[in-house]
């Protein structure tokens, strides 16, 4: 029986992943009888994924996979989208429930300011064209979390449609390698986040959460222009930065606060488009890559096999790692979608369309959103690559993680040290002491200013580097210490005193007359010897290169 | 005392001719000797008694809310009422007790009103005879008159009197009852297709539709949200402009509702209807109405030429599509609307717990009548997405016309339409109930849900003045629209004088 071969696979490599695990996965693709395509219209992109298929018995048959993105994030706002209760998370069940968010006979819903601006603000923040006229529209199916029986979206005329999301992906064995692609955003709409059903199987009870009923959410429709895992899950990496950035929503995955739900099929090259599975509900960028590339094979595998893949929703096993049609929602849905009569169509206004002597609270200025949008992820890397000269990939890491930027940029304020002796600190010292741990920035028991004074001890070599990760490590064991405190008590100052250094290397090399006639007989790497030795007399608080200069003089003389 | 206006109690309550408590203490004493109309469902005695004891220290202390402080009002029981049971004639809402009021309940409180009950209603408002609720049907009040008895009496010897009781129209026959009964001087009902006109026409007294977005719906259990409207039942028009001018207004709670201010309603005391050209729609001219009605018709509109008005024909052609159209969007609008009712979070559950689905299907079953199910049915199937084409957005097209026939009348210099409300006098309800629910709406709705469907519009019912003529006794009303402050006053002077 012949071993299973991967016969399609993707060379992206996902910055998530990247810093994470540092990615290994990728040295598959040159097998023989793989063949490498570049997908339909991006032929500007350096290096495209590698659709590879086998020798089928009819021939030579390859495959593309096609994979679209529905991205449901949750809109950070202190109230509901048509409602007045509170949005929080982890609230107690049922306490933040209005009226109208349990659906009470007789309440109606009133649009919530900040959650339309939010869904401006994202919508130009991606390209779009901002609709000044929307629709909002009653997409009906029973669920216990959903009380009124209908779920209030925009399906007929979205708030914001033709937009774009660039984002990059690793395509080599550096993280250097790094390629910008970009993906069409079909439409953004506006609309209600249904509650939550707890299902107790024993007792057979559901529970039912309204909290979450009612919270507004950003449903962003990426075109299916991705070909894998990696691809989806940077993109959607990318949309999370920017919605962080933007402050619309807080995009915090584990916290559901941004859901992904991907539409997959795979075709040969030139054919048309095959049938479509939906995998729903991704909560972690790693596992929409894993469940997007597990689907395409197990696609690929069904088709070679003379099956057909049918047009289901799937949900992704994380601990098995495969999809599995989701059991509840075998049936085809009907929705009755129907115009949500109780809310007048949405109209936003640019300057020029302002009617004059506008309440300014009744409407909303396309323009003046514009103007006052924040930085985007984009641009930020753009600066720090031209403001500290700093490579791609540590732009990247800086914004990766919440909080690392600011971090970053506090510590650079107070210090002397050198940009990249900093960015060098904070990605692989502090960050990596961070993963150690667990912990996020906020979390970090070292705050910027102590860094940033360390380094300032390093930088002007009053401590080694040794001591001054031996002084990081107290740092973060014990809070409230300053590195210069640290320093004293633990005498990790590098000696200054020309003299009493002199007298140590003398010391030392009258101590080791052997070593002292190896230098002399030409072996050159004895003076580490040396070296080393005092540096254990003065406790590693001497200056290396102090030492070399001092010994070398000695030997020579 | 209770057979006056408004403004006539309001002016004896401020003197101290009579004290809120004594007036709702009369009130109370009707109901209870009129309970067999049937007109409330819930009465609501010790939550009115206090309201007017708490009315009676600010008369005392002078400080009275205004004309309609101490005034005993009824509220449709499709109007959310806080503390107070909401059911909708419904068994799906049995026992159901909202946690706040509707904006125009509220409104009424807020300015003293003492609310005496809740009246019938057909389940869920659908219906026009007030004769398919869960409580039973309404009764006319007109059918215990003396007019009313001595002419059945001639017809049929030997027949049981009881069973020959008139039906009020619907759905807010119970409010129309409750002031047509004197049980209260105000009460509000909901109209979506002609439920406010239609059983003000067959109860004599006054029922008026504002236009859409005039009065807030927040609070109203829906039918059709957007042709929904609060409606005000009187006896008088100047009683129903005082009502309409505490709940007119932009309401935070309902968008729909108009964002600029309302001026104050005042009726003029003078008539001058020389300046006025009244509409009369040849549609509305349809085989099925009865001769009296025909008669009241061209009675009126020759009062109005008389007196100098220009009365002349008008065409609405898009009228005779407007009531299967009405019947597209009420339907798909209802199976929406009743989606929410699956007895999670409110409302009647039933025992069955196999599963959720299991549970939706029966607590719907067991508590919906056949025409909330009929209607849930067909909307459903006509919002399916291999049908919504074909029939929901055809409707809106039709309804778009409909619109705009009204929209071309009134800029062809037409001030006001004159139509009849209903075709016939009420009918006895042994008649009524030999066809359905859905032939009779489509019957009674014909003049009346046109002009919900073009929104704009005001439209009023004026009774006629059975009072004083008994042989007007089968009461025919007539719509008049749009309606503003002084036609109201030029209608009432010619009908009542």
């Amino acid at each position: 029986m012949a071993a299973p071969v991967k016969r399609w696979s993707c060379v992206g490599k996902r910055w998530v992943l990247a810093y994470i695990d540092g990615g290994s996965r990728h040295g598959r693709g040159a097998a023989i009888g793989f063949t490498s395509r570049r997908k339909r219209g991006q032929s500007s992109v350096a290096q495209q994924p590698l659709i590879t298929a086998q020798k089928s018995r009819k021939g030579e048959h390859e495959w593309e996979a096609v994979v679209g993105l529905e991205i449901h994030a949750q809109i950070s706002s202190n109230s509901k989208l048509f409602s007045g209760s509170q949005v929080h998370f982890a609230a107690p069940p049922n306490s933040l429930v209005s009226f109208f968010d349990a659906s009470l006979p007789g309440t109606l819903p009133v649009l919530n300011r900040r959650c339309v601006e939010a869904a401006v603000m994202t919508g130009l923040a991606l390209n779009c064209r901002i609709n000044k006229k929307s629709l909002f529209d009653r997409k009906h199916y029973f669920y216990a979390d959903l009380p009124a029986g209908y779920q209030i979206t925009q399906q007929r005329l979205p708030i914001a449609v033709n937009g774009s999301l660039a984002y990059s992906v690793c395509v080599g064995k550096k993280p250097s390698q790094v390629s910008t692609k970009t993906v069409r955003i079909k439409q953004i709409q506006l609309e209600q986040d249904s509650g939550k059903s707890l299902h107790d199987e024993p007792r057979s009870q559901t529970l039912i959460d309204l909290n979450r009923a009612g919270v507004g959410l950003l449903e962003v429709v990426l075109e299916p222009d991705m070909s894998c895992g990696e691809e989806a899950a940077s993109a959607v990496r990318e949309l999370q930065l920017i919605l962080q950035a933007l402050g619309t929503s807080q995009a915090n995955m584990a916290e559901g606060q941004l859901r992904v739900d991907a539409n997959i099929s795979v075709h040969h090259p030139g054919e048309p488009l095959g049938v479509r599975t939906e995998v729903k509900n991704l909560n972690s960028a790693r596992f929409l890559a894993k469940a997007i590339d597990f689907e395409i094979e197990r696609q690929i595998h069904e088709l070679e096999n003379g099956r057909k893949i049918l047009n289901e929703t799937r949900s992704f096993d994380y601990k098995l790692g495969c999809t599995m049609p989701m059991r509840d929602k075998e049936g085809k849905q009907d929705y009755r979608f129907m115009p949500e009569p109780n809310l007048p169509p949405l109209l936003l206004h640019d300057t020029a369309s302002l009617p004059p002597g506008a309440d300014p609270q009744q409407v909303i200025n396309i323009d003046w959103i514009r103007e006052r949008l924040p930085e985007l992820p984009s641009e930020t890397r753009e600066k720090l690559i031209q403001q500290y000269g700093m490579l791609p990939e540590h732009s990247f890491a800086l914004l990766n993680e919440v909080g690392l930027l600011e971090f970053f940029q506090n510590v650079i304020k107070e210090t002397r040290a050198e940009p990249k002796k900093v960015t060098s600190w904070v990605l692989n010292i502090f960050l990596g002491f961070l993963k150690q741990q667990n912990l996020t920035v906020n979390e970090s028991p070292v705050t910027p200013s102590a860094l940033a004074e360390l380094l300032n001890l390093l930088d002007r070599k009053a401590i080694s580097s040794s001591a001054a990760k031996q002084v990081f490590e107290e740092l973060w064991r014990s809070k409230g210490k300053t590195p210069s405190q640290i320093v004293s008590e633990k005498k990790l100052e590098l000696m200054q005193d020309q003299e009493a250094l002199e007298r140590v290397c003398h010391t030392v090399m009258e101590g080791h007359p052997q070593v002292v006639m190896d230098v002399k007989r030409g072996n050159p790497r004895a003076i580490n010897k040396l070296m080393g030795l005092v540096r254990k007399a003065t406790l590693s608080r001497a200056d290396p290169t102090v030492i070399k200069k001092i010994l070398e003089r000695k030997l020579s003389s | 005392m209770l057979g006056r206006t408004l403004r006539e109690v309001s002016t004896a309550l401020k003197q101290g001719h009579i004290t809120p408590t004594e007036l709702c203490q009369k009130c109370l004493f009707l109901i209870k000797k009129t309970k067999f109309l049937n007109a409330y469902i819930t009465v609501s005695e010790e939550v009115a008694l206090k309201q007017a004891e708490e009315s009676e220290k600010r008369y005392k202390k002078g400080h009275s809310l205004g004309d309609l402080d101490g005034i005993p009002v009824a509220v449709k029981d499709n109007f959310s009422t806080s503390g107070i049971e909401t059911t909708c004639a419904s068994n799906m809402l049995k026992g159901y007790v909202p946690p706040y009021n509707a904006t125009v309940v509220q409104k009424l409180l807020d300015k003293g009103a003492v609310l005496m009950g809740k009246t019938n209603l057909d389940e869920f408002a659908m219906g026009s005879g007030s004769t398919d609720g869960v409580f039973g049907p309404v009764k006319n009040p007109w059918s215990y008159s003396k007019q009313y008895r001595g002419k059945r009496k001639q017809k049929a010897h030997g027949e049981n009197e009881d069973s020959n009781w008139l039906i009020t129209g619907g759905s807010s026959g119970g409010s129309a009852a409750a002031v047509a009964a004197f049980t209260c001087f105000a009460a509000l009902g909901s109209d979506t297709g002609g439920s406010t006109r239609n059983p003000a026409a067959h109860c004599g007294v006054v029922g008026f539709k504002p236009s859409y977005g005039l009065v807030s719906r927040h609070g109203l259990i829906p039918l059709v949200n957007s042709m929904d409207v609060p409606g005000i039942l009187t006896r008088c028009v100047d009683d129903a402009a005082i009502v309409l001018g505490m709940l007119a207004g932009h309401d935070p709670r309902d968008s729909t509702t108009i964002q600029d201010p309302v001026k104050p309603f005042t009726l003029p005391t003078l008539a001058d209807v020389n300046k006025l050209c009244i509409g009369i729609p040849k549609e509305y001219l349809a085989p099925e109405l009865s001769s009296e009605v025909r008669s009241f018709w061209s009675k009126a509109a020759n009062l109005f030429e008389s007196e100098g008005a220009k009365v002349i024909e008008v065409s609405l052609p898009h009228t005779s599509y407007s009531i299967i159209c009405y019947h597209v969007l009420c339907t798909s609008e209802v199976a929406s609307n009743m989606a929410r009712f699956d007895g999670l979070e409110y409302g009647h559950r039933c025992d069955i717990n196999v599963s959720t689905e299991a549970m939706y299907a029966a607590t719907r079953r067991e508590g919906f009548n056949d025409v909330v199910r009929g209607r849930i049915l067909s909307g459903n199937f006509f919002l399916l997405k291999e049908n919504y084409e074909n029939y929901f957005i055809k409707a809106q097209k039709v309804r778009r016309l409909i619109a705009n026939d009204f929209v071309n009348v009134f800029n062809s210099g037409v001030d006001v339409l004159l139509t009849p409300t209903t075709l016939s006098e009420a009918v006895p309800y042994l008649e009524f109930i030999k066809e359905d629910n859905r032939t009779r709406s489509a019957q009674d709705d014909i003049f009346t849900q046109a002009v919900n469907m073009a929104g704009e519009n005001l439209t009023s019912t004026i009774p006629e003045p059975h009072a004083k003529e008994p042989e007007q006794l089968h009461v025919t009303s007539f719509s008049y629209l749009p309606i503003t402050n002084e036609l109201a006053g030029i209608i009432e002077t010619f009908v009542v004088t």
